[in-house]
């Protein structure tokens, strides 16, 4: 079973922001926002035909400023947010804004990646609304409602995290509700992940070296991991199929994964990378699949089965099993596997800041590194067979 | 032929008596006769020309004399042969003379004898018919005095018949007399002569009443017996003798064996309360000790002061000082042997003495009461015994203090070798291996307390190596910060270097080590009688010392170590690094002398036969080794985390767009510079320099451009002016291309070059993820110019390969440029006017 060698886009810029178009169930797309203080930025949209392995890219002009964060609506296809640097005066200013892309864009042409210049009068995108922050500080992400109408975001601003709903069609955003981290010193959210359980009512965000739980509903605290990582906290995401576990990433180059109602000790750690972990994802299907992405220009994607929704592997009908044999594999199958490291993607060459899934394919991820080297791959086949299988 | 002979043959016979011996000796000489009368040897008579011979050969000798001899010869020789032969023909007429005289005498005097002997006969018949006579008399007379003799015969019976009666009728009385007397044993002898008698004639009415009045005597005395017995304050001689007697009254056997032994049990509790009184009662309130006055005066004198540790008794919380008890433990084992180990063999002995060993006579013998009174004894014994060793576990469980092992080990040898008395009293009995058991419960115990003191040791080591790491930084003089260490590293004057407080951390830990070997040596010890056990030969050595004791102390070396890297949280902030450098040689040092050295040691002294299989020098070796490196990373590691920090900070809190013109190195990179110079000091203490690559001649100065690939830029590309970011890109990532990855954070060696490059690496690597995350303005970018510039000049001097140095700054500086809002780069001489400024 030969894998499918990495397919390796290039983007003219340096590049942070990542995200797949979750509203996107057939098309593997993925959003890739840029970095230039020079240029005008662009938001790149990158389409894999995965029977070709051919990438077509489309590009947007997204003219407000670099591009820091980026997420794509779960609702609507054409909707997404950003979070960008605004300079003026010789002040730097992050703001959040929502936007919409043309809907001509995706009958524009097609260009291939080998042509980066050719593009002719990029397509701009239309400004929605401002989350307009100014009395909040800068803004690190948006976070969208998890399987939600795309009516509900949350931004998180310096110390404070704001929930937004959006009305009318979007144009317009106003502050429901709102949390601030108090405490001694500039206390700064610097990542934050909305949780898809519990009716999608419970916010996680890292400050430092802790992570919060928070409940939308009373915007008040539920748990705090205090030193959860050895230094900054850098990403967190949530187990799509269990409700209480939860993963984090930051500079001490561990991923360590958190059963919220035991914060005192991780449940496991993971110290593979040789340099800050900036990314951390769950595989959205196949919770055992955990993508890492660091400044080491590594991507490790590791299988952690023990605290996976599927500890022993899919279970097999017994009807199937007839003879000796069959069963005696069954009992192999039963034990416990191991947690193993899958695989380490050494494609890039500089840190890699943002790793995704694709929403439409489980078996497919995108990564991106600061040089603008977007790199998709796939986990290797004789796993997905073993996972499926 | 013999000359002499020749000479004196003419001389005529019977001259003298001379002469004739001398004729006498020749005919002796002649037929082989020597003056013994013995056979001459006849070795050279065998020769057939041997005149004298027996074997003379008169033709061989002829034929030989004419073969050799001339004429003239000849003549002389038949001469001298004539006169020879005339000389012997005249002694052998003188001998015939003698010998026929004597043989007249001799007939003359048979006949003689003859005419004697006739007389004698006749003398003889006369005497025979005289004893016929007398027989006959004698026959008369006897037969006269028999009727006499039956007569007297059958009165002497009756006599005795009447002795006897008198006797009976008597006794009554006479027991009474014993009794009063309390002459119990002839009481007891009087009855037994009596009672088959009267047992027999008790049918006659006089007897009866003499056998009633018996049997309630009797019956009487068995009573004052019993409780004679029963109150147990006679002597053990006494009661013996009261169980004999008791027993020939027909008392059971069985019953008596019970009383004995429920009498020798209070004795023996008395004696095991006693012993208890001098544990300390479970639920102590606190230690009474030593002037409690029960036992002050058993307290040995001469024990106290051997008792004494070794060590140091001023230090506190030494483990290895003996903490005082009220009496020690020889002496409280002393006193259960003296009292109770011995009493009980007492009664072990007086118990046989009287039910065992007797030997048995009538109907006694059918009751065999031996065995059941073995069985009574061994069940006794083994009670007792519980409760003894009980006493003398509770005892031993108490010995926590592990300062002097000598008395423990004498006390326990003490046990050991009374408990063989019973052994031999009572073969069979399973009080000896249960006592043994205790031995070696004891001995696993003191390992485990040893392996326990060691830790503590350790650690308490360990902190004041601590304390004596952060004096200095204090202010230094302090006193006592590792008081227990070797004196003169700790001085009061100077604070400890790093290199004397290792050399005194593992000279004081092998110390620890060889004097708690040479503790536990104690117990194989060729003078301790369970030092012969198959226990304290085999298992003792291997599993006992070498691994619970060594191999864990080493295990628990290691596994602190790596947990200072864990449990210390990443912060690096509870341990101070330089003990964890300090730790990482430690077991480096482990890893290549020191376990061989520890576990030859131990091998050597216990003679460790390894039957079941033990723990590999290698394995531990790596154990260490593994420590080691695991410590040096995380010492790396924190290091870098503290320089990494301080980049951090002021990259994070400075507000870049808006800074000014640079005047000058920001201070936080001279703090990186000396941070990172006296780390490069304290690691060169205890590390070796290790190689790197060598230096270019420029190393210190070198121009960075504003975009990455500076260098690749002047290689590859000399007339190339970076104008787009898309170009630098292109140029950065074929620097990469040809550039090996960098791991961050990635094991270290064993030397300083390596660790410090680590450090750096780490610094520097922070310092770009930091960067980028900023935007700068111009001033900002070529403040960062500057600083780059300035860590370029120091920092290549610490590290393996300066081109890693290199490419970290150029990476750090073209992403600034990158971050730029207005990237227009300093000149480079201005930055090397201002770096040399400082």
């Amino acid at each position: 079973m030969e894998d499918d060698a990495p397919v390796i886009y290039g983007l003219e810029f340096q590049a942070r922001a990542l995200t797949s178009q979750t509203a996107e169930s057939d098309a593997i797309r993925f959003l890739v926002g840029t970095q230039s203080l020079k240029f005008d930025n662009q938001i790149h949209i990158i389409d894999f035909d995965d029977e070709n392995n051919i990438i077509s890219k489309s590009v947007l002009q997204h003219q407000a400023g670099e591009i820091w964060h980026i997420s794509a609506s779960p609702a609507d296809k054409a909707v997404l947010t950003t979070c960008y640097n605004k300079t003026s005066e010789s002040r730097v200013v992050t703001c959040g804004a929502v936007w919409r892309m043309p809907p001509e864009w995706e009958s524009g042409s097609h260009e291939s990646p080998d042509d980066p210049h050719n593009s002719h009068n990029p397509q701009n995108l239309e400004l929605l609304c401002h989350l307009d922050n100014s009395s909040h500080g800068n803004a690190s992400c948006v976070l969208w409602e998890p399987m939600g109408d795309g009516k509900h975001v949350i931004s998180l601003a310096d110390n404070h995290a704001l929930l937004w709903d959006l009305t009318e069609s979007s144009t317009q955003a106003t502050i429901s509700s709102s949390a601030t981290l108090e405490g001694k010193g500039q206390l700064k959210f610097t990542a934050g992940k909305w949780s898809p359980h519990h009716n999608c009512t419970q916010l996680a965000t890292a400050n430092d070296t802790a992570i919060r739980g928070w409940d939308l509903r009373t915007m008040s605290q539920i748990y705090c991991i205090e030193n959860a990582h050895g230094q900054l906290v850098r990403d967190l995401d949530f187990n799509p199929n269990k409700q209480y576990y939860l993963a984090s990433c930051g500079d001490d180059c561990k991923v360590k994964f958190w059963d919220v109602r035991n914060i005192n000790e991780p449940v496991k750690t993971l110290e593979e990378h040789s340099h800050w972990v900036w990314s951390v994802r769950f595989n959205h299907s196949h919770d055992q699949l955990v993508l890492t992405g660091s400044s080491d220009s590594r991507v490790i994607l590791s299988n952690m089965v023990s605290i996976s929704s599927e500890p022993f592997g899919h279970l097999v009908d017994d009807d199937d099993l007839s003879d000796g044999e069959d069963n005696h594999q069954d009992e192999k199958t039963k034990e416990p596997l191991q947690d193993s490291i899958i695989s380490t993607y050494e494609e890039h060459e500089d840190s890699v800041y943002a790793v995704e899934w694709s929403s439409a394919d489980p078996w497919l991820f995108a990564s991106l590194s600061y040089d603008g080297r977007l790199v998709i791959n796939r986990v290797p086949r004789a796993l997905k067979y073993h996972i499926l299988l | 032929m013999d000359g002499d002979i020749c000479a004196t043959a003419t001389t005529p016979p019977d001259s003298d008596p001379a002469r004739k011996r001398r004729v006498h000796g020749m005919l002796k000489l002649y037929y082989g006769l020597n003056e013994e009368g013995k056979t001459v040897d006849q070795a050279e008579s065998m020769n057939p020309c041997d005149i004298n011979g027996t074997h003379f050969d008169p033709e061989v000798y002829l034929n030989k004399l004419r073969r050799e001899c001339s004429l003239g010869e000849l003549m002389d020789q038949e001469t001298c042969m004539v006169k020879q032969i005339r000389s012997l023909d005249s002694d052998m007429q003188t001998l015939v003379y003698e010998n026929y005289n004597k043989f007249i005498s001799a007939t003359d005097t048979i006949r003689k004898m003859k005419n004697d002997f006739k007389k004698m006969e006749d003398e003889m018949d006369c005497l025979s018919t005289n004893m016929a006579a007398i027989t006959e008399f004698s026959a008369h007379i006897s037969g006269t005095l028999q009727d006499q003799h039956a007569q007297i015969t059958k009165l002497s019976g009756v006599h005795t018949l009447l002795r006897k009666l008198q006797f009976l009728f008597e006794l009554p009385a006479r027991l009474n007399k014993c009794l009063e007397l309390q002459a119990y044993s002839q009481a007891v002898s009087s009855h037994r002569r009596a009672r088959c008698v009267l047992q027999q004639y008790s049918h006659m009415p006089s007897f009866r009443g003499i056998q009633d009045d018996c049997h309630a005597i009797m019956d009487k005395l068995a009573q004052e017996l019993r409780q004679k017995f029963r109150d147990g304050g006679s002597s053990a001689k006494d009661l013996s003798e009261c169980v004999e007697l008791l027993l020939q009254l027909d008392e059971p056997a069985e019953e008596l064996c019970d009383k004995f032994l429920i009498h020798a049990q209070s004795r023996l509790e008395a004696n095991l309360r006693g012993l208890e009184a001098e544990l300390r009662p479970p639920l102590s309130s606190g230690p009474t000790s030593v002037i409690d006055p029960s036992i002050g005066p058993a307290r040995r004198l001469s024990a106290a002061p051997t008792a004494g540790s070794p060590t140091d008794p001023t230090s506190p919380g030494n483990p290895f000082l003996s903490s005082s008890s009220r009496t020690d433990i020889l002496e409280f084992i002393d006193r259960g042997c003296n009292e109770f180990v011995s009493s009980l063999c007492l009664v072990i002995a007086s118990y046989q003495e009287l039910f065992v060993n007797r030997p048995q006579e009538g109907e006694l013998a059918s009751k065999n009461i031996p065995h059941m009174a073995i069985g009574k004894l061994h069940a006794f014994v083994d009670a007792m015994a519980t409760c003894y060793f009980l006493l003398v576990e509770r005892r031993i469980q108490e010995e926590k203090s592990v300062g002097d092992n000598s008395l423990l080990v004498r006390a326990l040898d003490r046990f050991h070798r009374r408990l063989q008395a019973v052994a031999k009293l009572l073969p069979g009995s399973a009080v000896p291996s249960q006592g043994t058991e205790i031995v070696v419960r004891a001995a696993r115990e003191r390992i485990k307390q040893y392996l326990a003191a060691l830790q503590r040791f350790y650690l308490d080591s360990l902190r004041d190596v601590r304390q004596a790491l952060a004096a200095p930084r204090l202010g230094g003089s302090s006193a006592g910060g590792g008081s227990h260490l070797a004196g003169p590293a700790t001085g009061k004057d100077a604070p400890a270097s790093l290199p004397e407080l290792l050399s005194s951390l593992s000279a004081s830990i092998l110390n620890q080590i060889k004097s708690v070997l040479a503790s536990v040596h104690l117990f194989t010890a060729k003078d301790i009688t369970f030092s012969n056990k198959p226990y304290f030969k085999g298992e003792f050595c291997s599993q006992g010392v070498r691994e619970s004791l060594v191999v864990n102390f080493i295990k628990f070396v290691c596994q602190s170590s790596r947990q200072f890297c864990e449990s210390a949280g990443d912060r690096g902030g509870s341990t101070p690094p330089a003990l964890l450098l300090l730790l990482s040689r430690l077991c480096l040092e482990y890893e290549t002398s020191t376990i061989t050295y520890i576990l030859t040691l131990t091998d050597e002294q216990f003679l460790v036969q390894h039957r079941s299989p033990v723990t590999a020098v290698a394995a531990l070796c790596g154990e260490a080794r593994e420590a080691a490196q695991k410590l040096l990373n995380h010492y790396v590691k924190v290091q870098g985390l503290i320089i990494s920090q301080m980049l951090r900070k002021s990259v994070e809190t400075r507000d870049w767009v808006n800074t000014i013109e640079p005047r000058n190195v920001r201070a936080v990179m001279k703090r990186v510079v000396e941070d990172t110079t006296s780390i490069d000091v304290q690691v060169s203490l205890l590390y070796e320099e290790g190689t790197r690559k060598a230096h270019s001649s420029d190393s210190s100065k070198r121009t960075f451009s504003v975009y990455s690939g500076s260098r690749q830029q002047t290689r590859y590309a000399p007339s190339y002016t970076p104008s787009a970011a898309m170009d630098t890109n292109f140029l950065s990532n074929i620097h990469k291309l040809f550039s090996e990855r960098i791991d961050i954070f990635s094991p270290v060696e064993f030397n300083k070059v390596s660790v410090l490059t680590g450090i750096i690496k780490i610094s520097l690597k922070t310092f770009l993820e930091c960067v980028r995350l900023r935007t700068f303005g111009r001033y900002g970018l070529q403040q960062i110019q500057v600083d780059c510039n300035y860590l370029q000049m120091y920092l290549w001097r610490f590290v393996s390969d300066e081109n890693l140095v290199h490419f970290l700054l150029d990476e750090i500086v073209g992403s600034t440029a990158h971050r730029c809002l207005d990237p227009a780069p300093m000149e480079q001489s201005v930055i090397e006017v201002i770096c040399e400024r400082g």
